[in-house]
């Protein structure tokens, strides 16, 4: 993979400010965005680092189980399996395909999505009674996923482009020194006006994000753990979102990854939907 | 005998091949079973009508298998339904049975009983045209009977394209004279026409691209072959229904919008071969407020107006006097609904709506509740009113005929 030049760490900021300067959108509020000031440089650098360790990874494919519990602590259980073709350049997102097993009422429900920076994602649901494909609204970034603490947008996380940053420091979090980075989205509809990151010094992973709510209050916890070595590309394979605010949390589970399964862009067409299964 | 020596390998090695193929791939083996129960609370207005109560129950097995390499895919999903008061609907089916060979991502051939669909809107499905409806099961047109077909998909950047063979026509089902809803005059299950010279084996042909640029969702189908639509005649002891079916020929396109939460669609055709040619669409909104209340329910709202230009004169032709064209409720109409989904761990949701119309103002309204019970089960509450249907109005026979269904689903 060829490193990108190094002025291109700087240049999205930059243009960022000017952007925002001119939209006077509500973003441009936030202390990252207010210039380039050494510790939005260096959170953004934190954030390359652990983007570029991504980088290459080609496709991916994974089953998956959610285990959502409530304050009772009863649990219910969601399985299915992920695909993801690699983004083409840093203009877009990665595209991902979530075909759903269980529970039985919705087997063969699949989610096709074309994450976007900036823009709202192109996504599409196939509902299997019917055999209809829907294009559907992804404005509801901060909606819950299939009843789950996560939200739609948490799945997106790591694309650098979609916020700014902000560097607070190190800290120990599971014996391991991290850097520690605000970040403040920049795309519409997130249910978050802040985030926190724990990325570690070692493999550039994260460990561990808080999400703050509209009005400023920490409202979810996420613990990613677990992390696996698949020829340089790591993978985390428990992420443990726990909501602060109603005590319920739900605990995603992966096996383990396939790389280069040989998936192209054909596989993430809307066409595709239709024969899955 | 060297020949027969030679064919014996052959078989061993395709046989052995298969098996090889079979052991390696996945099956996937699960079933739907649910138990029903209709209740109308008027009497019928016809004689030998169901009263008030109508139980019944189905079993719909689903037995796949996929290759390991994903290459070659199974699917039987066979269907059946066993009612209480109405022997139509006691009926099977093949809902889905056929094998398909996927390329490498680029095109695909599926050979069997398939089910496909088409179109963007919610209040009809105005351009789905390649399946059966399975009328006997609700009048809300979603069920559809497996079709016999060769379809051959290609998926490129450039879209979606998809070529239909049809043979083995499927004939609509319809309530019995015991069944409700229905016309004054019973379907009679004997007296089908079909206007095609090799009648159920005749070939219907059919083609669709499909692609999206940006924010829009399109798709341009044609259809040239038996209506899935009857039209109706009298019999000669005009005592009965006879369905009719013509060959036609259909153009339509079909087109979703998707901006922030707005979803805009239309459907349109032109269909000719049932009296004068004609068109006929139906368009509008979808709009979703998310997350009221502070929650995490979301809320749909949707607005439709339906228009269909088709003839509505008799004719007398040698089987009788018929329509010149199916009987359609959506000539001038206009759907209003609400989509209220929780988001919860149980997927509850409900839906609620009326299409009104413009013309007489007759009203038919539907309820729709929904709820996952635990892992495996599924509770579903419906209601279907007609309300101010005129002498004038198709709906008229049925003005009596409000029902309320519940429904438990156990999934295997």
């Amino acid at each position: 993979m060829l490193l990108r030049p190094s002025f291109h760490k700087t240049i999205p900021i930059s243009l960022l400010s000017a952007a925002l300067a001119m939209t006077g959108s509500a973003v441009s509020q936030t202390p990252a965005a207010q210039g380039d000031t050494p510790e939005a440089q260096k959170g953004y650098e934190v954030a390359l680092r652990n983007d570029k360790s991504d980088e290459g990874f080609g496709d991916s494919r994974v089953t998956a189980r959610m285990v959502l519990t409530n304050r009772a602590g009863q649990e219910t259980t969601r399985n299915f399996s992920f695909s993801t073709l690699e983004k083409e350049n840093d203009e877009v997102g990665d595209k991902s395909l979530i075909v759903f097993e269980s529970p039985r009422d919705v087997e063969g429900t699949a989610l096709l999505s074309h994450a976007k920076i900036l823009d709202p994602d192109d996504q599409w649901l196939f509902l299997p009674a019917l055999k209809r494909v829907k294009r559907i609204s992804s404005s509801n970034k901060s909606g819950s996923f299939v009843g789950s603490e996560f939200a739609f947008e948490d799945f997106t996380i790591t694309e650098l482009n979609k916020y700014t940053y902000n560097y607070v420091g190190e800290e120990e979090h599971d014996g391991v020194m991290n850097d520690v980075v605000e970040r403040f989205p920049r795309y519409e509809n997130s249910g978050y006006t802040k985030q926190k990151s724990w990325t570690d010094q070692e493999i550039y992973q994260a460990r561990k994000v808080e999400f703050y709510d509209r009005k400023g209050g920490l409202f979810k916890t996420l613990y990613l753990s677990d992390y696996r070595d698949y020829d340089g590309i790591w993978r985390a394979h428990t992420l443990k979102m726990v909501n602060a605010q109603t005590g319920k949390e739900t605990v995603l589970a992966y096996d383990d990854f396939e790389f280069k399964t040989g998936l192209d862009s054909n596989d993430f067409e809307q066409g595709i939907l239709t024969r899955l299964r | 005998m060297a020949m027969k020596y030679r064919a014996a390998i052959y078989t061993l090695a395709l046989v052995a091949s298969i098996n090889t193929a079979a052991s390696a791939g996945e099956w996937d083996f699960g079933a739907e079973v649910a138990g029903e129960v209709r209740y109308f609370p008027n009497d019928g207005l016809f004689a030998g009508q169901l009263d008030h109560w109508q139980p019944s129950f189905t079993v719909q097995p689903d037995i796949r298998w996929e290759s390991e390499d994903r290459k070659h895919q199974f699917v039987l999903t066979p269907f059946v339904r066993v009612d209480g008061r109405d022997g139509e609907r006691t009926h099977l089916d093949l809902r889905e049975a056929f094998y398909r060979y996927n390329s490498d991502s680029d095109w695909s051939l599926t050979v069997g009983a398939v089910k496909v669909f088409w179109g963007r809107t919610e209040s009809r499905h105005l351009v789905d045209i390649i399946n059966q409806t399975d009328a006997v099961e609700d009048v809300d047109e979603e069920d559809r009977l497996g079709q016999p077909m060769a379809q051959l998909t290609v998926i490129k950047d450039w879209g979606t394209l998809d070529l239909f063979v049809m043979s083995g026509f499927r004939t609509r089902t319809f309530p019995s004279v015991d069944g409700r809803p229905r016309f004054e005059l019973p379907v009679d299950p004997e007296g089908e026409i079909i206007l095609r010279d090799d009648n159920r084996g005749a070939i219907d042909l059919a083609g669709r691209y499909s692609h999206y640029i940006g924010a829009w969702d399109f798709g341009v189908s044609v259809f040239h072959g038996t209506s899935r639509e009857p039209r109706f005649a009298i019999a000669a002891d005009g005592q009965n229904l006879l369905t009719v079916y013509d060959k036609i020929t259909q153009g339509s396109i079909d087109l979703q919008y998707t901006k922030d939460a707005w979803l805009w669609k239309l459907e349109a055709l032109v269909r000719e071969g049932q009296g004068d040619t004609f068109a006929a669409a139906v368009g509008g909104f979808e709009y979703t407020l998310y997350q009221i209340f502070g929650g995490n329910a979301d809320l749909g709202l949707l607005l439709e107006y339906q228009y269909d230009g088709r003839d509505t004169n008799f004719v007398l032709e040698e089987f009788g006097p018929a329509l010149a064209a199916p009987v359609t409720f959506a000539d001038n109409d206009v759907f209003a609904g609400a989509r209220l989904a929780l988001n919860d761990i149980q997927n509850t949701s409900f839906l609620a709506g009326g299409t009104v119309d413009t013309d007489d103002q007759f009203i038919g309204m539907f309820m729709e509740a929904q709820r996952r019970l635990g892992e495996n089960w599924t509770a579903e509450l419906e209601a279907r009113f007609f309300l101010n249907a005129e002498p004038s109005n198709a709906a008229f026979p049925v003005r009596d005929d409000d029902f309320i269904t519940a429904r438990l689903t156990r999934y295997f």
